[in-house]
């Protein structure tokens, strides 16, 4: 590893970018709850190195993975940072395309209302469908 | 075609490792590339010099020592997840190399394909 190597760019020297002007849509699936496992957490960093690259990202929340983006995490008592406010953020990195499976949602009695961020609630059916439609897609 | 890799789990814990290896091998054997495999997650353990399994066991860490070099397989380990769980340049497996998620997002844009094994 270089001092080249940067936070932002997650080890990649732009100018030396031969992908650079290729766009695909990344989709990131989000299937597991924020804590008890770190794929939540470490999906996110990725999620955020993403940003610099210029792609067409969207998130995918399904299963327990709705939990992440619930309002009012308290992490203190298992002494786990709250990484919650991150999604806030997500806006300030262009990326907005949040999308929330339904059936999810109703199947652990949550409503939009429940959610941290703005979010496009969708039918398993149109999920799947928005998945179809992209080039990438990396599930946690 | 060229197949784009992550392994997010751990060695000998889980299958997803033996999984990527086998698929990996396979499509190189039909005639398709792999240029990089990105590990992330547990999937960091895949890139430990310490590892020791039984004699009767598979090797899963020279294994994928061996495929790279025949193939010349770029074999990333993410910095972020290896630190924390304290797989470093002192004790990192000949063949890979660490660097950051930056490698694993390009490896997608290059890439026709980009195949996750994981939980």
């Amino acid at each position: 590893m270089g001092a080249e190597m940067t936070e932002a760019t997650g080890g990649i020297d732009f100018e030396d970018e031969e992908a650079s002007g290729v766009v695909k849509k990344f989709m990131f699936v989000n299937r597991k709850a924020p804590y008890g496992t770190i794929y939540a957490l470490e999906a996110l960093e990725v999620v955020l190195i993403s940003a610099a690259f210029d792609q067409d990202v969207s998130l995918a929340f399904l299963d327990d993975g709705v939990y992440q983006i619930i309002k009012g995490q308290h992490t203190k008592a298992i002494d786990v940072k709250n990484f919650s406010p991150t999604y806030r953020a997500l806006e300030g990195y262009d990326i907005e395309k949040l999308y929330v499976e339904k059936e999810s949602l109703d199947q652990r009695g949550l409503t939009e209302d429940d959610l941290l961020v703005d979010v496009q609630v969708m039918s398993s059916a149109e999920m799947a469908k928005m998945m179809s439609e992209q080039d990438i897609v990396i599930s946690f | 075609m060229k197949f784009a890799i992550m392994v997010n789990e751990g060695v000998y814990q889980h299958q997803s490792t033996d999984s990527a290896y086998q698929f990996a091998k396979a499509a190189i054997e039909k005639g398709h590339e792999v240029p990089r495999i990105f590990f992330y997650h547990d999937g960091v353990y895949n890139a430990s010099s310490l590892t020791e399994p039984p004699q009767d066991d598979r090797n899963i860490v020279s294994r994928w020592q061996k495929l790279a070099k025949e193939h010349n397989i770029d074999m990333v380990v993410c910095i972020a997840a290896a630190l924390r769980r304290g797989i470093k340049e002192s004790n990192l497996a000949e063949g890979f190399r660490i660097s950051g998620l930056g490698q694993l997002v390009e490896a997608g844009i290059q890439a026709d394909r980009l195949v996750v094994f994981g939980d």
